[in-house]
């Protein structure tokens, strides 16, 4: 659809034109001998159509976009529209002309112009390229504002991403269990219960702190993993184990904040928490070839009752990958049997660079 | 209902977490009409407790490993009242308000907990309603069943959909065979048949649905009907309306 139509902008186009249909009319009134009321009738039909005519450039406009095409083809397609337009506008000119005029108005006018046909022609063809030249104008404000708003939503699925990673975190299951496990402590084992509050509240905080930061020390991120663990393992009791084999040179490392978290999440509710006897969840951390390589694998139940939340947790690191680094970060789920794998790879940003 | 003042109720603890099960334990201590029979980490534990114990009351969670809570109303008896303990989901647990079951939230109060004691000695012995009925409520629409339970004494069977070749009404019981062996269930074949994934399970007669998966040829049998042959050799007989039903969806699939 051309944009003119769309946007009630064909009023302002149209009125570029009328000083043109005026000088026509001018012109007719001074040397053609016609009444000021026909002249400005005939100039405005004219000059009216071949303004609608001159429209049709955004076509080949869009067709050879600038700088994409060589110019040759641009000429040479903008050149022979423009004849093939000029030579339509004059003919059907020349035809509203006689059709509208008495025998000897039109012989007059004849006499007067036939020897300038040349020149109506010649301008017929400049205005259809001045339009060319508007059209080109047109097409490069539509695409700004087009990727302006592209980069809009992309700023916005960000935000969006990163909030609902912060919800995630305070896992109303998570917490509500946790709160849980605290009351039964409180009659228990008082100190333990203490410490449980103790570490709920740093976890709580430092999720809160390192949510604010775009990016975070792969280390900060494993003292925050360190808390949930305590925690966790403090409900499920014997049933988490966990291992951890982490290359020390990748604790420098820079990565988006709680990334590694919900991944850990995953692997305890869909996978441990499906086992009677429960199980290990073992995290393996390193650099290689210039990325961060982090792979969380944990045995899991395959014909569990799916929980509702199925992969939330995934989907939601997986959308701020895609936020972060496009198609650099690779995010792979696997399950083969009853073991369950999670790998991730991020191009390295390290401290120096940031 | 005659129970006499100095009956004591038996109940039963479920919940896959050793605190979560102590809270519970811990709230009852005051109540000496209550006798805690059993504590199971898992439901299939409970199943096997509920056989065993006869429980009067249960505490049910209901994220469990391997049978959920869910599972484990539709297996037992339907004369135990059942309060639901969860972390989570108040808005799924409210459906079962409407059926008179209570629940409660976690972490659990001791008030809320009184209530819903409360509510549960005043129905003790009045009969629940269906399993069944509750199950189908609890299970979010538009989702078919991906796995079966199948109860046999104490023995708890999970048959997953995709390994059920085809299921046979029996009276009030329907018989569902997978991988060679027969599994009995008191449901009707109407009710399961709502529960399956209609894409790949046909009712091909009055009395049986098949896994489409499993159909090799249809033979003409006699007039008007047909039978089917299944990929173990078994032979199912095809109603005419069943034999349209079938074709129509080998039809979308093609």
């Amino acid at each position: 659809m051309h944009p003119l139509f769309t946007r009630n902008r064909l009023g302002l186009y149209l009125l570029a034109w009328v000083p043109l249909a005026a000088t026509s009319a001018y012109v007719l009134v001074s040397r053609g001998t016609l009444g000021w009321l026909q002249a400005s009738a005939l100039s405005t039909t004219d000059y009216l159509f071949f303004a609608l005519l001159c429209l049709s450039a955004w076509y080949p406009c869009r067709a050879t976009p600038l700088g994409r095409v060589s110019f040759l083809r641009l000429l040479l397609t903008h050149l022979i529209a423009a004849v093939f337009m000029s030579l339509a506008w004059t003919k059907a000119s020349a035809a509203l002309f006689y059709a509208a005029l008495s025998p000897e108005k039109w012989a007059v006018l004849n006499r007067e112009f036939g020897q300038q046909g040349n020149v109506v022609f010649t301008v017929g063809v400049l205005l259809y390229l001045l339009s060319v030249a508007f059209h080109y104008v047109l097409i490069a404000m539509e695409d700004s504002r087009r990727a302006e708003a592209q980069a809009a939503e992309a700023r916005v699925l960000a935000r969006d991403a990163e909030l609902k990673a912060l919800k995630a975190q305070i896992n109303p299951h998570f917490l509500f269990n946790s709160l849980n496990s605290i009351s039964a402590l409180t009659s228990i084992d008082p100190t333990r219960a203490r410490d449980m509050c103790v570490l709920l509240g740093e976890f709580l905080r430092m999720t809160l702190g390192l949510g604010e930061k775009t990016l975070v020390r792969f280390s900060e991120e494993l003292d925050l993993l360190e808390k949930y663990l305590t925690i966790e393992k403090i409900r499920f009791g014997e049933r988490l184990k966990t291992q951890e084999t982490i290359q020390e040179e990748s604790k420098a490392c820079l990565l988006p904040p709680l990334l590694l978290q919900p991944l850990m999440e995953n692997a305890i509710r869909h996978g441990i928490a499906s086992l009677p006897e429960g199980g290990e969840v073992r995290l393996t951390a390193g650099r290689q070839n210039g990325r961060l390589e982090i792979l969380v694998e944990n045995s899991w139940d395959p014909e569990a009752p799916p929980r509702r939340s199925s992969g939330l947790g995934l989907r939601n690191v997986q959308q701020r990958l895609e936020a972060r680094y496009g198609k650099e970060a690779l995010l792979r789920v696997m399950a083969e049997g009853d073991l369950f794998q999670v790998s991730l790879s991020i191009p390295i940003e390290s401290e120096d660079k940031a | 209902m005659s129970v006499s003042t100095k009956k004591r109720w038996r109940a039963l603890i479920v919940d896959d977490e050793e605190l979560a099960r102590h809270i519970i334990r811990e709230l009852l201590q005051p109540h000496s009409e209550i006798e805690v029979a059993a504590e199971c980490a898992n439901g299939f534990e409970a199943v096997k407790a509920c056989a065993e114990h006869k429980p009067d009351l249960i505490f049910l969670d209901v994220q469990m490993p391997k049978l959920t809570g869910f599972d484990v109303l539709e297996l037992i008896g339907e004369d135990i009242s059942v309060i639901f303990v969860t972390a989570y989901d108040q808005y799924a647990m409210r459906a079962f308000e409407v059926h008179a079951i209570d629940y409660l939230l976690k972490p659990i109060g001791k008030q809320r907990f009184e209530e819903a004691l409360e509510r549960a000695k005043s129905r003790l012995g009045e009969k629940m309603p269906s399993a069944q009925k509750l199950a189908d409520s609890a299970r979010p629409p538009q989702q078919f069943l991906e796995r079966i339970v199948v109860k046999d004494g104490t023995r708890v069977t999970l048959i997953p959909a995709a390994k059920l070749d085809y299921v046979e009404a029996q009276d009030d019981y329907v018989a569902l065979a997978s991988q060679g062996k027969k599994h009995l269930k008191q449901q009707t074949i109407a009710s399961l048949e709502a529960c399956l994934d209609p894409n790949c399970f046909v009712r091909i007669h009055r009395s049986y649905i098949v896994n489409l998966g499993r159909v090799v040829r249809i033979e003409p049998y006699g007039k008007d009907s047909r039978l089917a042959i299944l990929s173990d050799g078994a032979r199912l007989p095809v109603s005419r309306a069943g034999y349209a039903r079938l074709q129509s969806l080998l039809d979308e699939r093609k």
